[in-house]
């Protein structure tokens, strides 16, 4: 009687599951802390505590796998999106001596709320088309729906602000959600891929900065309020 | 023949670093010699990869059987690279626009910016670079190399829309940039997710190729595959000029400089379109073609109006060009989801025919504002008085455009048109046909309103003295060739261009 009952009990989440499962939800909840920052260093400091996370996470499923790509991976992560970009956006920050964010579309509320909501549309729709499921292969399924989560919070973060500080911050939040479901659901795919992405994330970055000095060399301001002549 | 996709991966880079470290004449001489040595590479393939026929079958997730890759195939570098039916159409449009933007540039920069050396410098050799990515696009064996070349596609553009350094090219390029590295940002997830689906069946580490993935789909997740397909389409139709992602496309294209608006109208839509198609093979195989065809139906129908709507509003000449690419994108799209090999054969076309049309009418439109110096069509007048040769060409190209013969673009409507009503089509397929036929009736009034208005009404306004004359040689050189490309589709295409689209359809499960 008793191993039937104990046969439809679900299987507890191993540390290795419950760690990136944590590391996930830490990023989202990062996303919403940007959300909520006025202030443009904090943002990027927020950021590059993301990336640092991120960087943790494909380290953590390095030591897991025993996959040295992985560790690789990890290290150029860190590199990469804890120091080089955080660095860049802050000397740009120096220069244009601008540190508050530009005006908010709307409320910080409405903000978190429609975050929220975005979220839980991102579980639910992982959920539905069961993408870690079929045996699941180890993969834990509300990692996935944390990164998804990630990505589209993020979005939120893009409309929400007029500045490109936040606006660029926003999109490097969202490839962070992206390399999270990468590591989740793809961790074995080609490390030459992997260092394809990153190495275009950079690129996507120079020319981000290289275009965001040009708007403020020309506007004085870091506000994308200004940016409206072309409409139609 | 391998060592023609190497040359392809070479030639242009090394183009844009001699036009980075060489001197003003070398610049435009390694540019256009690139552009040709390019075309000529492509259309050398395409004896190569015509002469196939379907060899092999795979069965679908709805029991049935479609071709796979039987065609010929040419490959290099242990199969990083490879050409197909399908990935040559492309490579062809983007090379043949390569090659004649080369020459145009050549024109317009020494008019434009004779004495700026750091601006012919930065033009030059992003615009090799851009073309380099565009080329590589279709070459690449590997869905996550496919998004690396289309993000280094948007990047390089993006600073070429900037170049100008205006205020209006500025909030153009960082629209742009923003817009489409957020969708490029979708598409990656996308590619994340095909990865998981292919893991069930070819483990859990595997390279990305296509022809990997397309000979294993059928075995794939259905639901999985669904989101990845609705994730590429949300993500690279964000640079196609889907609505509702398009709203960088009219600002990017019209402050751009002419020869990158002509190269980003005429082919960086249809590269990002191929990166669909690309989905859309799999998509097929492992969920039936019904959600495929549907996905792009609803995204072409809502593009198509938009772009035929807007058309007739415009004020300003390129960025009115810029919504007849958005029009021409959702018509793609239309006919893809009629998924009869006619339709699809139109569609293989109409990416010919779009990249030769609207290289002509950005030339000319460049040769336009470059003689009036405005974009305004409301103070635009008399430019067939004022550019004898470019200005008819420009009218022609505008007929182009709107689909009439004995332009390709005509050939390849009536095709798509055609295979909408034709039996092997849906009900949903015939509606769409005549939905199709209204919304481009619609455009077509909007273009020949306002070309009308441009071209036949006498001299310029304002009382301003406009010399008559054209600017360049090269830059009428280059709206001719295009213009001749267009007439050729429409009045004789290559036989052998015709194999390529059935090999090409029969790839895309039509």
């Amino acid at each position: 009687m008793l191993i039937p009952i104990l046969a439809n009990v679900p299987t507890p989440p191993s540390t290795f599951d419950g760690i990136t499962e944590a590391i996930a939800v830490f990023v989202l909840l990062l996303v919403f802390v940007m959300l909520r920052q006025a202030l443009l260093h904090s943002q990027v400091r927020l950021y590059a505590l993301q990336s640092l996370a991120v960087s943790a996470l494909a380290g953590v499923l390095a030591t897991n796998e025993h996959a040295g790509d992985l560790f690789v991976l990890a290290g150029l992560s860190f590199v990469l999106k804890v120091i080089i970009v955080p660095v860049v956006v802050l000397h740009l920050l120096r220069e244009a001596e601008v540190d508050l964010a530009g005006s908010q579309r709307f409320g910080v509320a409405s903000a978190v709320l429609l975050g929220v909501a975005v979220s839980v549309f991102a579980f639910l729709a992982v959920g539905s088309v069961h993408i870690g499921g079929s045996g699941a292969k180890g993969l834990p399924v509300p990692a996935l729906g944390a990164a998804a989560a990630t990505v589209l919070v993020s979005f939120v973060l893009v409309m929400y602000r007029a500045d490109v500080v936040s606006q660029a911050i926003g999109f490097f939040s969202m490839e962070n959600g992206v390399s999270v479901a990468s590591l989740v659901i793809a961790a074995r795919m080609q490390s030459i891929l992997e260092v394809a992405f990153l190495f275009d994330l950079l690129v996507a970055g120079v020319a981000f900065a290289l275009i965001m000095r040009a708007h403020h060399r020309r506007s004085a301001s870091l506000s994308t309020e200004t940016l409206d002549q072309l409409r139609g | 023949m391998s060592l023609v996709l190497i040359a392809i991966m070479v030639v242009p880079p090394v183009a844009g670093a001699t036009s980075w470290w060489a001197g003003p004449r070398l610049r435009g001489a390694a540019t256009v010699t690139s552009g040709a040595a390019t075309f000529g590479l492509a259309l050398a393939l395409v004896p190569a990869v015509a002469r196939g026929r379907p060899v092999s079958r795979a069965r679908t997730a709805g029991g049935g059987q479609v071709v796979l890759y039987g065609q010929h195939a040419v490959t290099a570098l242990g199969n990083w690279l490879r050409v197909d039916s399908l990935s040559l159409v492309f490579l062809l449009a983007t090379a043949f626009l390569y090659a004649l933007t080369a020459i145009f540039a050549v024109g317009y920069v020494f008019a434009e910016h004779g004495a700026d050396a750091i601006y012919r410098r930065r033009l030059f050799a992003g615009m090799n670079i851009f073309a380099w990515a565009m080329a590589m696009a279709p070459l690449v064996n590997n869905i996550g190399l496919l998004w690396v070349a289309i993000e280094v596609t948007t990047v390089v553009s993006a600073l070429l829309v900037a170049i100008e350094g205006t205020d209006s090219a500025v909030e153009a390029a960082w629209k742009y940039v923003l817009l489409g590295s957020l969708g490029l940002g979708l598409s990656l997830l996308a590619t994340v997710v095909m990865y998981h689906a292919g893991s069930y069946s070819l483990g859990q580490a595997y390279d990305l190729s296509f022809t990997k993935l397309v000979g294993a789909a059928a075995r794939f997740p259905a639901g999985t595959v669904r989101l990845a397909y609705l994730l590429a389409v949300l993500g690279f139709g964000t640079k196609v000029g889907f609505f509702p992602v398009h709203t960088w496309l009219p600002d990017a294209h019209s402050e751009a400089p002419t020869p990158v608006s002509a190269l980003l109208s005429g082919a960086l839509l249809a590269t990002c379109f191929y990166a669909i198609l690309r989905y859309y093979q799999i998509t097929e195989r492992a969920a039936g073609v019904a959600f495929a065809r549907d996905v792009l139906a609803g995204f072409g129908v809502a593009t198509l109006l938009l772009g035929a709507l807007y058309l007739a509003s415009q004020r300003d000449l390129k960025r009115m060009l810029a919504y007849s690419s958005v029009e021409h994108m959702g018509i793609l799209a239309i006919g893809m989801s009629f998924a009869s090999p006619l339709a699809v054969a139109g569609v293989l076309l109409h990416v010919l025919a779009h990249a030769a049309a609207k290289g002509t009418a950005f030339f000319g439109a460049g040769s336009v504002v470059r003689k009036l110096r405005t974009k305004d069509l409301e103070r635009i007048r008399g430019g067939m008085g004022l550019l004898p040769w470019s200005g008819p060409l420009l009218v022609a190209a505008m007929l182009g455009l709107s689909a009439l013969p004995p332009f390709g673009t005509f050939r390849s409507e009536f095709s798509i048109v055609a295979g909408g009503l034709s039996g092997a089509s849906t009900g949903l397929g015939q509606v769409l046909s005549a939905v199709l036929v209204v919304l481009v009736t619609l455009a077509f009034l909007g273009l020949s309103w306002h070309i009308t208005q441009v071209m036949a009404s006498p001299g310029p306004s304002g009382g301003t003295t406009v010399a008559k004359g054209e600017t360049s040689k090269l830059m009428v050189l280059a709206m001719s060739l295009a213009l001749l490309g267009l007439v050729i589709l429409g009045v004789h295409p290559p036989a052998q261009l015709d194999n390529l689209f059935h090999g090409a359809v029969s790839e895309l499960g039509a």
